[in-house]
């Protein structure tokens, strides 16, 4: 019964889905109710798991600041920030939405929104000790890479129009026409390729979740 | 012939361009029983080598040698994509032999449903393995849904911790070369997974095996040895052949001149 049920559930939740995809919902009403119904208990679901979650994530930082542990400054900013953002944001919000909370506003707008940009800009650092790495021509796939590379980023950039015309290379034979050849054929047809793997490897995984025989979303899946 | 049948007994109108995939899932969904019912007949299926999914033994063995933990991560989608949902198969993989090993498993959530899937598949492997009393559910935490808060507490997870392996499997954005670039920094083993295609090169780059698009698929059947699920992949590789057939022919159709093979699959011309 614990694993029958799940899979019924998954199988007929399943198969009305692929139902509703192939049928014009908005002319059936039956099927359109209860398409937005099973999307909207996705939603009322996730709210309740919401509080789980945040539950999980104050008791872990609680526990660590009870056992003293070594980073526990940490756990103190975690605890003190999720419970001052959530008291401004449920008990100071007296317009119809959050956005018109000004303190909300202002923590988002002055803490939320640097610290993501920072994170984001670190990137940059990461994306150039990546590129050393990828681009040392250790092998013959190295170095095409390091020369379709190298090509592309001159032929993107103004630059390169500039180097075709000092070496006069025109038509098809100019640096960013020779980029966006790289980019247009063997790129796209490489990640087309990687495209209809991943489309039949997911339509694979549906399949054998609706029908049951991938179980270990479950647990032991037995 | 079908959906005519289905117009006079439910009143029911088929969504327009549908048809050719209807088609296809028919065939394909007709393929994988065929291989499902020879696998249960009896039929082994041979595979090709996966490295990447060859070195997870080797990976979490790695971990148990020097004492330290794995950090597994299910990406940053919801229980809803089917990225993650694949990512929880091998999770459950990882987590028997985690639990067989005696090794420390952490799995930082980007979602709460995950999370409690994460806990639950987890418990339920450490339960197979006669191991229960080592799971320890703090280890299977969620963090936050912002996208750079959660990379940032990973990352000082990796960096305070510094587990020996690292797993990477689902979907990913930006944060993926963040997430790989600090495990590289401390010197664990990673192993990638995603089908976002715009992030493979920074997996590849940064990771020691990176499993690309629907090789994250494959792995939950490849790493099971179950020849019922194992039939799945000969299922789509007969949904490939079936693809290059289209292919080919439409192909051979368009440049002679003739426009119906494309009408017929709906696609403009």
């Amino acid at each position: 019964m614990k694993t029958k049920l799940p899979v019924t559930i998954a199988f007929l939740t399943g198969l009305f889905m692929a139902f509703a995809y192939f049928v014009e919902r908005d002319n059936v009403a039956w099927v359109r109710i209860l398409y937005e119904e099973l999307n909207q208990n996705n939603i009322v679901l996730a709210v309740f798991v919401l509080f789980l979650g945040v539950g999980t994530l104050l008791i872990r930082h609680a526990k660590k600041i009870r056992d003293k542990n070594s980073d526990s400054i940490y756990s103190w900013v975690v605890i003190v920030s999720t419970l001052a953002v959530a008291y401004i944001g449920l008990f100071q919000t007296t317009g119809e939405s959050i956005g018109a909370n000004e303190n909300f506003q202002w923590i988002f707008n002055n803490f939320q929104v640097p610290l993501s940009a920072t994170m984001f800009s670190l990137l940059a650092f990461f994306v150039a000790s990546a590129a050393y790495r990828a681009f040392r021509a250790r092998n013959t796939e190295a170095t095409l890479l390091l020369i379709a590379a190298a090509i592309v980023m001159i032929g993107r950039v103004p630059i390169g129009s500039v180097i075709s015309d000092s070496l006069s290379l025109t038509g098809s034979f100019s640096l960013p026409a020779i980029a966006e050849w790289i980019l247009d054929i063997p790129n796209t047809a490489a990640k087309r390729a990687i495209t209809i793997g991943i489309g039949l490897g997911m339509t694979a995984t549906a399949i054998k979740i609706i029908f049951g025989i991938e179980r270990t979303y479950m647990g032991s899946g037995k | 012939m079908i959906f005519n049948f289905l117009n006079l007994m439910f009143q029911i109108q088929i969504k327009e361009g549908t048809g050719p995939v209807f088609f296809v899932l028919v065939l394909f969904v007709a393929a994988l029983f065929f291989f499902l019912d020879k696998a249960r007949k009896g039929a082994t299926f041979k595979i090709r080598k996966i490295a990447g999914l060859d070195a997870v033994n080797e990976a979490i063995g790695r971990a148990t040698e020097m004492g330290k933990s794995i950090l597994y991560t299910t990406g940053l989608e919801t229980a809803s994509h089917i990225a993650t949902i694949a990512s929880l198969t091998i999770l459950s993989r990882v987590a028997k032999r985690a639990a067989r090993y005696g090794t420390r498993l952490q799995v930082p959530s980007f979602d709460p449903i995950v999370m409690s899937l994460s806990q639950e598949i987890v418990r339920e492997s450490y339960l197979e393995e006669g191991m229960v009393d080592s799971f320890k559910g703090d280890d299977i935490f969620y963090l936050t849904q912002e996208q750079f808060a959660y990379t940032a507490a990973v990352e000082g997870v990796l960096v305070r911790e510094k587990p020996a392996t690292v797993f990477l499997m689902g979907y990913f954005y930006a944060e993926s070369l963040l997430l790989a670039e600090t495990g590289n920094s401390i010197g664990a083993i990673q192993i990638a997974g995603t089908d976002a295609v715009t992030q493979l090169p920074f997996f590849i780059v940064s990771c020691d095996y990176t499993l690309i698009g629907e090789e994250l698929y494959a792995a939950s059947a490849y790493l099971s040895e179950d020849s019922n699920i194992i039939s799945s992949l000969k299922a789509q590789d007969f949904g490939k052949a079936l693809l290059w057939i289209f292919l080919l022919l439409g192909s051979i159709v368009t440049f002679a001149g003739s426009t119906k093979f494309l009408s017929l699959l709906g696609a403009s011309t």
